[in-house]
């Protein structure tokens, strides 16, 4: 019969409408809460799925890359110790170019020493590629979870330096735990390599 | 096994005519050279004597040392197997060839976009204009020794970025004049765009065939009008409410995405092709990484292969689920249809995100393997997916729509597109199958782990707006069904065959690299000449080649009906302006 394709079809669209209420009603806490926010976007989620940002906000898988930033060790002093030797290849990799470095020169021998004197990131031409981090030697760059950065000003704040980048170890363990401990673990067995072969 | 039998039947086509045919012997390279006198006769005689009937790319080379230019040509059998390359060389100064668009009239837009581009003159085509940058640009810039604005250096990476990269915006150092090139006598202030003048006279040139006594109008559709899903104009020749010639005018989003490979290393290129068609960065990765992988010489890894098809069958149910969704809101039903399929593909980016990092730019495939292994957990996610939610989703989208009265009144019969005319038109991906041709490069052609797999090649047949509907649908219940084997044979070990470096070897020489992508053939031209930068970098993008056949959908049809016509060849505009 004709019509019947279309009414059909609107009861879907009517169990889609009911389903949003009944899963309400069964359900408590659905909104606002980590809880609520991890059932409503479980594969068996059903009745309303958006999420309410800015007050909810879905936790970011660990995987998750947003902007680059420098690794720096806590001194036994407090004072930071960037892991980026200024070897260059997070410039080199880099596929818009938006990584700048200069290199740090031994005043007296006019050698270079493994320290960047100044990093420069744009942010407005970097595309969260990932690449940087992905094939730095030294795990010392790498990508952020903090997507939120919108700003007033779009020319130079744009340009991060060293200091803006930089951001603890204990904050990138933070926020990548699995790939930190798996690091942690190569970079253990390295040491205990080198140690072993210079006893030996 | 069918590489030999098809390479066997490879004619012999230099014993055949030894005057004007060769065998490209560059190391590195295939094919034959044919001379340019003679490339229509050749053309008649592969089409109907060898069933080469599917000319699918078409591109030209700037070997700028050797002062040449290349057409290379990608021809297929619809019935399957792999490529006859044949290429043309002409001189630099005046690269002129005569046109193809008698024999393969799909071959219009991409010809068009070689003139452009490139320069190469095609004698007898019927429409020879600039189609992805302005009328009034000065220079063809993929020409080796064009530069555009901001340049910097010839290749990637830059000298000044490292050891002493003093920062500074390139917007600072140029204050718009140095790099942007005007025509000698051209004064903006008296400019008159005349492109659109030139493009209503060619729209003109059609005869009409009604009866009706009635004016003829012209209708822009765009570059902003919501059907169009972004910057994209259709200009239509009306008589009454009838269409009868459509051309579509684009180029609004246009980037030179091949001239940025060109500059990119090898490695780099991966996270552009992403934003080719943004929909499907998985399939761009998976096309551009087989390419280069053949001119490597490496093989994936076995659960690197695994992972791949995962993913491109993940992203093909993705791209579906939006084509259908918002053809229904180009029919009118107001993003109910639309906002159901982009709840399951919210979830299916979740999985990219949790495995790639990213949701849209994916950026996963590397030569010889992929980026990283499947986090924990993300297996599991994708097997319940594949095992409850999506059978049950799409059906339920089938039931929704497919028997929908309005639906299909407005769908059957509109925009036909016959088996032959598809295959002319070099029409791909779904819009060819539902056209009752049942081409799939995963089958034609395999690539991959295709060939272990089981599924079916979904046809149409009448080549309607439905049907491409239909194939859609059937399609990503094929793409679960490969999912589900795919899941359960995914075997452990490493996902990188080679060691991941940042810059790779990659020998001189050519390769064409090609994968079903959601949109269509989705292939990728490289041309290496053993440096870290590609020489030459073309995309195959069946989002552009399909439209060559937006016009004869069109004929006939009304405005309303032009609109479906255009969301049902699922076009996305940052593959067709690259």
């Amino acid at each position: 019969m004709n019509g019947m394709g279309i009414l059909r079809g609107m009861g879907i669209t009517i169990k889609h409408f009911i389903e949003t209420y009944t899963q309400d009603l069964k359900t408590k806490n659905r909104y606002y809460n980590p809880a609520g926010i991890e059932m409503r976007t479980k594969s068996d989620t059903s009745g309303i799925f958006t999420v309410q940002y800015p007050e909810e906000k879905i936790p970011v898988p660990e995987e998750f890359r947003f902007l680059p930033f420098l690794v720096y060790d806590e001194g036994e002093n407090g004072q930071k110790e960037l892991r980026c030797t200024s070897c260059g290849i997070c410039a080199k990799v880099c596929p818009p170019q938006c990584i700048w470095i200069v290199r740090t020169n031994d005043p007296n021998t006019g050698r270079p020493i493994p320290a960047p004197a100044e990093f420069y990131i744009d942010i407005d031409i970097c595309m969260n590629c990932g690449f940087c981090a992905e094939y730095c030697p030294f795990d010392a760059i790498k990508m952020d979870h903090d997507y939120e950065v919108a700003s007033y000003e779009r020319m130079h704040h744009h340009i991060y330096d060293k200091e803006k980048l930089s951001k603890p170890a204990s904050y990138y363990a933070g926020i990548r735990p699995s790939n930190y401990a798996l690091e942690e673990a190569a970079r253990a067995e390295k040491e205990a390599a080198k140690s072993a072969s210079k006893t030996a | 096994m069918t590489e030999q039998i098809i390479s066997s039947q490879t004619p012999d086509f230099v014993t055949k005519f030894p005057e004007w045919v060769a065998i490209d012997q560059r190391a590195g390279y295939q094919g034959f050279l044919v001379s340019a006198d003679h490339l229509l006769e050749f053309a008649h005689f592969i089409r109907d004597d060898f069933g080469y009937d599917y000319l699918s790319s078409l591109t030209g080379v700037d070997y700028l040392q050797e002062n040449r230019m290349e057409v290379v040509y990608h021809a297929y059998r619809s019935i399957g197997g792999s490529a006859l390359v044949f290429k043309v060389q002409l001189p630099r100064e005046q690269p002129i060839v005569s046109s193809l668009v008698s024999i393969y009239p799909g071959v219009e837009f991409q010809e068009r976009e070689a003139w452009d581009l490139l320069g190469i003159r095609f004698e007898g085509h019927p429409d020879l204009r600039r189609i992805l940058m302005w009328e009034g640009f000065e220079g063809h810039p993929l020409r080796k020794d064009w530069k555009e604005a901001y340049f910097e250096e010839d290749v990637k990476p830059f000298k000044n970025r490292w050891p002493d990269g003093h920062v500074y915006r390139s917007e600072d150092t140029n204050p718009f004049h140095d790099n942007v090139k005007y025509p000698s006598k051209f004064d903006p202030e008296k400019w008159i765009p005349e492109g659109d003048e030139a493009l209503y006279s060619v729209l003109k040139k059609v005869k009409g065939e009604g009866d009706l006594k009635t004016d003829r109008i012209i209708i822009n559709l765009g570059p902003q009008h919501p059907s169009t899903h972004g910057v994209f104009r259709m200009v239509a020749l009306l008589e009454g409410e009838t269409v009868v010639n459509v051309k579509p005018v684009m180029g609004y989003l246009h980037r030179n995405h091949e001239k940025i490979a060109e500059r990119n290393t090898y490695l780099q290129v991966i996270p552009f092709t992403d934003r080719l068609d943004y929909i499907t960065s998985m399939s761009n990765n998976f096309g551009y990484t087989l390419a280069v992988e053949k001119l490597m010489k490496v093989q994936p890894t076995e659960r690197a292969d695994y992972i791949r098809v995962m993913m491109a069958e993940l992203t093909r149910i993705n791209s579906h689920l939006i084509a259908t969704g918002f053809l229904l809101n180009d029919l009118g039903a107001f993003f109910t249809p639309s906002l159901y399929s982009l709840e399951e593909r919210e979830l299916i980016l979740d999985i990219f995100e949790a495995v790639s990092g990213s949701r849209m730019m994916c950026n996963y495939f590397r030569f010889g393997g992929v980026a990283r292994d499947l986090p924990t957990g993300v297996l599991e996610k994708i097997k319940e997916l594949v095992e409850e939610r999506l059978p049950r989703k799409i059906d339920e989208l089938d039931r929704y729509l497919s028997k929908n009265e309005i639906v299909r009144t407005r769908c059957e019969g509109v925009g036909v597109l016959t088996p032959e005319q598809a295959i002319a038109l070099s029409a791909a991906g779904p819009v060819l199958r539902a056209s009752g041709v049942p081409y799939d490069v995963r089958r034609a052609d395999p690539y991959s782990i295709y060939e272990r797999l089981e599924f079916d090649v979904v046809t149409g047949t009448h080549g309607d707006i439905y049907d491409r509907y239909l194939v859609r649908i059937e399609e990503m219940r094929q793409s679960v069904r490969i999912l589900k084997q795919v899941v359960k044979g995914i075997p452990s070990g490493p996902i990188m065959s080679i060691k991941p470096l940042y810059q790779v070897r990659v020998p001189a020489g050519e390769a064409y690299g090609r994968v079903e992508g959601p949109k269509g053939e989705l292939g990728f031209y490289i041309v290496s000449n053993g440096k870290p930068n590609p020489y030459r970098y073309h995309v195959r993008a069946p989002s552009f080649i399909n439209l060559t056949s937006l016009n004869q959908m069109g004929l006939g049809s009304k405005v309303a009906d032009l609109v479906v016509i255009l969301g049902s060849t699922d076009i996305v505009l940052g593959e067709v302006d690259r």
